[in-house]
């Protein structure tokens, strides 16, 4: 066989070469340049070697904020997970329920993360917002201004209100998509609602499952906007999870080198989690 | 033991699925149900399974009135057209499954697996989960989920539907041998009626939501009770043409074709049905008659030659042995069959019964 060689092909990729250097190679790379380098400014820069990271790596600063992350990402996933599963299985299959339940579901995916802090922070303020209030007039002793377990619970509950239905909707997604066929052969046999879900339908929503516990988790381990609206890391630094603390350091501290440190190291964080996360689901894919 | 329908039928909002249906299945025997897609099989059948209860009607079994009764309790199996089994449990667990619902023991449940593995060849994959076997073998393991269980019904919607063209033989040669010596009822719906004919048994013709003709496979296949039967059960589809019968001189409306025909019914006009292997390019039976005709087109699956021609007004479908070449736009010369041709009168009743 003659296989025609033109190398013009080339020529296409340049437009998405360009644009994907400018938006995403370029900036790293500046980020990669502040972490090894000192800068007072003027554009003068002294070569650190990787002192920073040694620095971010050793600081205990750095280690509660990866800490607090950690448990907020974990806590996150243990209600949403299963709540979106169980909301998925309550949902009506046909009818009117049907549009309802997905633009209800699907209304708290389009309202803007600081809309949702800016929201959260009104509802929750202890002397006038309507949770705070009510909270405090049943007898809790709430503030989530003062109070660091009040301040975890208003920011678990703000995201776990925002994006549940995101796990929902996959869910249902793939729970629509068995056969009804399937809960026949299943009744015929006589199966439990537990045998029909634990059997039928958990292994049938593997997928979609797999794909929202990985977005959730990503989501969560980078989330900024919302905790900053609503506490700002606080109080003291008890919610400052690892990119509030990032912001913190950068342009609060104006500490650009050990902040470039600490982004890099971040950003590997995310993807040598989100490797692990994807190749252990890939080879149980590859066994069943 | 026997399934008695009794005027069930079944609406959902103003359509009518089942019209009121009649039918009794008696033991040790397989039912086809023969009808296209949306005649009724399906439903049907999850009515006889307790799956789907009637509007109206009353189902008996073994002299019990079961309409009300609980799939579970009803003790009958069923294999679907798509492969269901259990995604992630392997085929010895899958087998097994409906016998460790009823808690049989775990020596006896191995056994009995190990029984219905043989009979459908599936023993070398035991251990196998559904996804890691071909279409035909996941069919397999959910007959054999539903022959494991000794159910007193066993329903089979259209189940080679969806694999190739070998493992259908394949199976349909093995499915009427599965069902022998069993005590229980077998309905096989289908939308073949190849499929009807080579399990034998009763077959039942469907058209929208009506039973048309239950009897013997045969005795339905060769004397329909009227044109609808006969139409549901002929595939390539059946010739129909007027006639005038006129003494003991039968002849086409359309055309001069005429032919001497010694039954007995009397003058006046007819429709006659000619299943297209009685119209072949040579002469077959000692009365036969020649048709010309124009070709339309002429498929040749190398056993068989489909010729479509039209002569007169209509089109004629014709089925031939061996390799038959026609050219399209060809003029050409048929032979029709006499002796097997059904006539109908006017109301579409068949007339040369026996």
């Amino acid at each position: 066989m003659n296989k025609t060689i033109n190398q013009k092909a080339w020529y296409f990729v340049i437009p998405v070469f360009v644009l994907v250097a400018f938006n995403a190679a370029v900036p790293l790379m500046t980020v990669v340049n502040y972490s090894f380098q000192e800068t007072f400014g003027n554009n003068v820069f002294t070569w650190e070697g990787t002192r920073w990271f040694k620095q971010i790596l050793q600081s205990d600063r750095f280690h509660a904020a990866l800490g607090r992350q950690a448990m907020f990402t974990s806590i996150i996933l243990l209600i949403q997970i299963p709540l979106g599963i169980g909301i998925a299985l309550t949902m009506p299959k046909k009818g009117w329920g049907v549009p309802v339940c997905l633009i209800l579901m699907s209304m708290p995916l389009l309202i803007p993360w600081n809309v949702v802090g800016a929201m959260w922070n009104i509802f929750a303020l202890p002397d006038i917002g309507f949770l705070g209030h009510t909270l405090n007039a049943i007898g809790f002793d709430y503030n989530f201004t003062q109070q660091p377990g009040d301040a975890w619970f208003t920011t678990i509950l703000m995201d776990v209100w925002h994006w549940t239905s995101l796990v929902v909707l996959l869910s249902y997604a793939g729970l629509n998509s068995i056969q009804p066929a399937y809960y026949q052969a299943a009744e015929i046999d006589g199966a439990s609602r537990w045998a029909i879900f634990r059997y039928i339908e958990l292994p049938k929503m593997k997928k979609v499952l797999t794909l929202a516990i990985l977005l959730r988790f990503m989501d969560s381990f980078m989330i900024y906007t919302e905790p900053f609206v609503l506490t700002g890391g606080g109080p003291g630094n008890t919610t400052a999870f690892l990119s509030i603390d990032l912001v913190k350091m950068a342009l609060g501290q104006f500490d650009l080198g050990p902040a470039a440190a600490m982004s890099l190291i971040y950003f590997f964080i995310v993807l040598l989690l989100c490797w692990v996360f994807y190749s252990l689901m890939m080879r149980n894919e590859e066994k069943s | 033991m026997s399934l008695e329908l009794k005027n069930v039928e079944k609406k959902a909002g103003l359509d009518t699925h089942i019209y009121p249906t009649s039918l009794k299945l008696e033991k040790n025997t397989i039912n086809v149900l023969l009808g296209s897609t949306l005649a009724g099989k399906t439903t049907l059948m999850q009515i006889m399974a307790g799956l789907d209860k009637p509007t109206s009607g009353e189902i008996w079994f073994n002299g019990q009135n079961v309409t009300n009764m609980k799939v579970q309790k009803r003790n009958c199996s069923m294999v679907y057209q798509q492969f269901i089994n259990y995604p992630n449990f392997t085929v010895f667990e899958n087998i097994a499954s409906p016998l460790k619902i009823t808690g049989v023991s775990s020596a006896e449940v191995k056994q009995r697996v190990g029984k219905v593995a043989e009979l459908l060849k599936l023993s070398a994959m035991l251990n196998k989960k559904p996804d890691e076997l071909s279409g035909g073998q996941q069919q397999r393991t959910a007959l054999a989920r539903a022959l494991v269980k000794d159910s007193d019904l066993i329903l089979l919607d259209e189940p080679l539907a969806n694999l190739d063209f070998k493992l259908r033989e394949e199976l349909r040669e093995e499915l009427p041998k599965l069902f022998e010596n069993r005590d229980c009822i077998v309905v096989y719906a289908t939308t073949e009626p190849s499929d009807a004919l080579m399990i034998g048994g009763n077959t039942a013709t469907l058209l929208k939501g009506k039973v048309i003709q239950y009897g013997k496979t045969l005795d339905v296949y060769s004397k329909p009770e009227n044109l609808v039967s006969a139409k549901v059960f002929s595939d390539p589809p059946m010739n129909i043409a007027e006639i005038k019968k006129n003494g003991d001189i039968c002849k086409l409306i359309d055309n001069n074709v005429q032919w001497k025909s010694s039954i007995k019914i009397k003058d006046g006009t007819y429709k006659i049905g000619i299943r297209p292997h009685n119209i072949t390019t040579y002469k077959e039976g000692n009365n036969s008659i020649e048709i010309n005709g124009k070709v339309l087109i002429s498929e040749l699956s190398g056993s068989e030659s489909l010729i479509h021609f039209t002569n007169g007004n209509l089109n004629w479908v014709s089925l031939s042995n061996g390799i038959q070449q026609k050219n399209i736009g060809d003029e050409t010369k048929l032979f029709m069959n006499v002796d097997e041709f059904l006539y109908f009168d006017q109301n579409n009743r068949l007339v040369n019964n026996g």
